[in-house]
């Protein structure tokens, strides 16, 4: 069980921490049993027409693997520097990762969607393993991954 | 130095260094297994547009294609059902099954890599790499110091079985570790980012110019010029992304592909780096060169073997020289002593010394000759105890003393002594000691006592020796020697052949049984050990300290022991064997001798005996199961009375454990000695030896000297010596 306040030092254009246009999100990732090594994730935003916004959380420290990540990839153009101070240790089967963060409100309702890209050593890469819009209706609705994730959900 | 750290790295490293090597066994095995199972493409070869057009036709949902280093396609889907991965045939994109990566080789390499602990496992398994690394470069260089120079690094190891195991193996295994070793602590170094490994992100999606309807895959020209084996990742265009391109990485770069006209977008070639990367890789874990793979692993499935060899190595030489109570480390000595020994008793005599000296107050340091070190800061002064092996040869412990001597430059500033230990019965009476003794004076040690000789392990000559100390130092010193009673089993004769009271050489075959080996002393070392026909029987006669050695006729496969003994007059051992009466029995021990063994393999041997030196002789002769040529010559004094094992030898010749025999009988009319037969057959001997035979001699002093002389003429024509052939471990001499 990984539980994770996300204290972000780089802040983003997704996150306002202590500003009253935000609030607090928990994003809820539970993996199925794949049987292999730990997932690398990538957390990441698009609005509307499908144009990258930015990075939520990145689960895997080694860089080298992220181009498995091909949505992210191709999104963020593999910028490191998006995923400064927002990376934890990759997701093993089954274990569930529990990630808090400030989000603006201005982020829910408003056409934007969170992607989940996820890639397993020796196993398939699974770009937008999970899309979801982000809207205040869709919140604590768990939705399922297409290979590894049994349940996303995110709460407010 | 180089022993101590191969040593103390070995046993600190022993246990992790198995878990990675056995696991690395079992991986290496697993790039040939997948293989052998893998459906190849027709000869012409496929193209990647060809496989990619009839994925894209079956409606299966393909969304990405890669190919196993083994040759394996696998293909990603996602139909009606969900996700799958299937392995397809290439030439048809038939699913044959379906495909999950194994998770038994998933838990193998983990083990291997990481010990299951992640970055800080992978830390570990680099530096239990590195160990290894180290490992196999000092045991190299050591074997060639032993083996006299790396110029003779692949030479006959010598030294007895477990030793030669260890060495041999060690040989055999070192090129598939150095190999293993190297590219894994490369691959560590790129783990941690020490060395570029040459990945780049992904290139920058192109925008894309071309528009229109997706060409069927089949037809995209920049897939048809690759050829699957080339391939190693093809996505598809994916729906949910809004570039719609196909993203391509084959061996020698990555891009992308615009389905609507077919061209290349953005190719990005590897880097040098990542080749390199991705060489290494291969070579280590054999994936995409099966036979290597192979070969790696055989090699690291020799380690465990090399583990266990060497702690039982290291076990036996450290109880050779069982320590000495209150030894005082070399820096803080006062006087130090160093021992040359070879079957251990030297070490009783050093010990007896060393306590003597102990209670005078004096700080002692006892230790092997060939640990001599370049200084003792605290030293006043130096004895040299060492016996003599063979023919003037150094002892185990100090094969290296006199190179180790020629290193040190300048005299120390203390005196030194040197005790030689052997047996007057032999000419080269403690040469080693004299050897030692001169090599001193040549470097300009100064002299404490002249050199002393103790003939056979007088403890009388020990103690006048030990006034003369005594004198020198100025302090009462009494070295009251007992020699400690070796560990014997008791024999019991079961059969004796008389020959020889004609000729005034009674001789007898004695054969024994052989002593009943409880598993516990088998496991402690205790109990009676294999052996081998050249091997050494000591006998120990009743109140008696010194035993005597007799050369043992047959292996521990005959079932019995058996030793051919001359009665000496008033010889104590000789006399006691010639009265044993079957039912009776004496102390005995075994005591190895790999210096008098054939060499293994089927090069003919030829075999050189006079008297009961045919004991030895007659065992190889006997354990001739392989049948390879063993040429026999014995003399003798009347083959109607000593002509030991006639009958036996005859059987022999039947059954071809024996190729020929020749003998001579000194004292018969137109007698002669075995040289007068080597003479007569030079040109048979000749053709023999060019054929690589080694020669193998047995007996008294005179006879061994003589047949050398005789050999080294029969030689001269092919320009060979027996000097020559023994420094090639093929003329080994057994002398008594």
């Amino acid at each position: 069980m990984k539980s994770l306040l996300a204290i972000l030092a780089v802040t983003t254009a997704l996150t306002a921490p202590g500003l009253a246009m935000a609030r607090p999100v928990t994003l809820t990732t539970t993996l199925n049993n794949y049987g292999g090594d730990g997932a690398y994730l990538a957390l990441y935003v698009t609005d509307a027409t499908g144009v990258y916004k930015g990075t939520l959380w990145m689960a895997g420290r080694k860089s080298k693997y992220y181009s498995h990540l091909s949505g992210w990839e191709r999104a963020s153009r593999g910028k490191l520097s998006d995923v400064n101070g927002i990376t934890g240790a990759s997701v093993g089967a089954g274990r569930t990762l529990k990630i808090t963060l400030d989000l603006a409100d201005a982020l829910f309702d408003a056409g934007y969607k969170l992607h989940i890209d996820a890639a397993v050593e020796d196993m398939r890469d699974s770009p937008s393993e999970v899309v979801v819009p982000l809207t205040s209706a869709g919140a604590g609705r768990p939705v399922a991954g297409r290979s590894y994730i049994r349940s996303f959900t995110y709460d407010m | 130095m180089l022993r101590w750290l191969h040593k103390v790295l070995a046993l600190s490293v022993l246990f992790p260094l198995m878990a990675i090597v056995v696991s690395g066994s079992v991986l290496s095995v697993l790039p040939a297994w997948e293989r052998a199972g893998t459906i190849s493409p027709s000869a012409q070869g496929v193209s990647v547009a060809e496989l990619a057009g009839r994925l894209a036709n079956s409606n299966a949902g393909v969304e990405q294609i890669k190919r196993l280093p083994s040759g394996k396609v696998i293909t990603f889907s996602f139909g009606n059902d969900g996700p799958a991965a299937n392995v397809v045939d290439p030439s048809s994109g038939e699913p044959v099954s379906s495909y999950a990566p194994s998770a038994f080789e998933r838990w193998m390499t983990n083990l291997h890599r990481s010990f299951f602990l992640d970055d800080g496992g992978r830390m570990a398994a680099g530096a239990g790499a590195l160990a290894m690394l180290v490992l196999t470069l000092s045991g190299l260089q050591m074997t060639a110091r032993r083996m006299g120079g790396w110029r003779h690094i692949f030479a006959r190891a010598r030294g007895d079985g477990v030793q030669r195991l260890h060495a041999d193996l060690g040989r055999l295994a070192a090129f598939g570790l150095l190999l293993s070793t190297v590219t894994a602590l490369y691959l560590s170094l790129t783990t941690f980012g020490l060395i570029p490994e040459g990945t780049s992100p992904t290139p920058a999606v192109p925008t894309v110019t071309s528009s229109g309807p997706a060409l069927p895959a089949g037809q995209i020209a920049a897939l048809r010029g690759v050829d699957l084996s080339e391939l190693r990742e093809l996505t598809f265009p994916n729906p949910a992304n809004p570039d719609g391109l196909f993203q391509l990485t084959t061996a020698s770069g990555e891009g992308y592909v615009d389905p609507a006209n077919g061209e290349m977008l953005a190719w990005q070639p590897h880097s040098a780096a990542r080749q390199v990367y991705e060489f290494v890789y291969m070579l280590h874990t054999g994936q995409g060169l099966w036979w290597l793979g192979l070969l790696l692993g055989v090699s690291a499935l020799g380690v465990p073997v090399l583990g266990l060899s060497g702690t039982v190595v290291w076990w036996s030489r450290k109880r050779a020289h069982a320590p000495i109570a209150g030894n005082v480390p070399a820096k803080d000595a006062d006087t130090v002593i160093l021992v040359g020994s070879e079957g251990g008793s030297t070490w009783g005599f050093a010990r007896t010394l060393h306590a003597a000296l102990t209670s005078n107050g004096h700080r002692v340091h006892a230790a092997p000759m060939d640990s001599l070190l370049r200084s003792y800061p605290t030293a006043r002064r130096m004895f040299v105890l060492t016996a003599t092996y063979g023919d003037g040869t150094a002892p185990a412990t100090a094969g290296a003393f006199l190179k180790r001597l020629d290193g040190i430059n300048a005299p120390p500033p203390y005196p030194v002594a040197v005790l030689g230990f052997g047996d007057r019965q032999f000419p080269q009476f403690c040469q080693f000691a004299r050897d030692v003794e001169a090599g001193l004076a040549r470097k300009g040690w100064a002299s404490l006592l002249p050199l002393e000789a103790i003939d056979r392990q007088s403890a009388q000559e020990f103690a006048r020796w030990g006034e003369a100390l005594s004198d020198v130092l100025g302090e009462p010193l009494v070295l009251a020697h007992v020699p400690e009673r070796p560990r014997t089993h008791a024999l019991t004769l079961v059969e004796r052949t008389d020959y020889g009271a004609e000729v005034q050489a009674p001789t007898c075959v004695l054969r024994f049984a052989l002593p009943r080996r409880g598993v516990v002393a088998r496991l402690t070392g205790h109990g009676w050990p294999h052996f081998a026909a050249g091997d050494l029987m000591a006998i120990l006669p009743p109140d008696c300290t010194m035993p005597r050695y007799y050369s043992l006729a047959s292996s521990t496969r005959d079932g019995f022991i058996e030793i051919c003994v001359r009665k000496h007059p008033g010889g104590l051992c000789s006399g006691l064997l010639h009265g044993l009466q079957p039912g009776d029995s004496v102390e005995a021990f075994v005591k190895a001798n790999a210096r008098f063994r054939p060499a293994r393999g089927r090069k003919p041997v030829i075999l050189i005996g006079a008297g009961t030196g045919v004991g030895p002789l007659a065992g190889f002769a006997r354990s001739n199961a392989a049948r390879r040529p063993i040429h026999l010559y014995f003399g003798g004094r009347d083959p109607a009375s000593d002509f030991l094992y006639e009958p036996e030898i005859a059987g022999w010749l039947d059954d071809k454990r024996l190729t020929s025999l020749a003998t001579a009988f000194s004292r018969v009319k137109g007698g002669g000695y075995v040289q007068d037969r080597l003479r007569d057959d030079a040109d048979r001997l000749r053709a023999l030896i060019a054929n690589g035979a080694q020669v193998m001699v047995c007996g008294g002093r005179d006879m061994a000297a003589g047949v050398m002389q005789t050999m080294a003429d029969v030689l001269a024509p092919i320009g060979l010596t027996p000097v020559a052939l023994k420094a090639q471990g093929r003329y080994a001499e057994d002398v008594y």
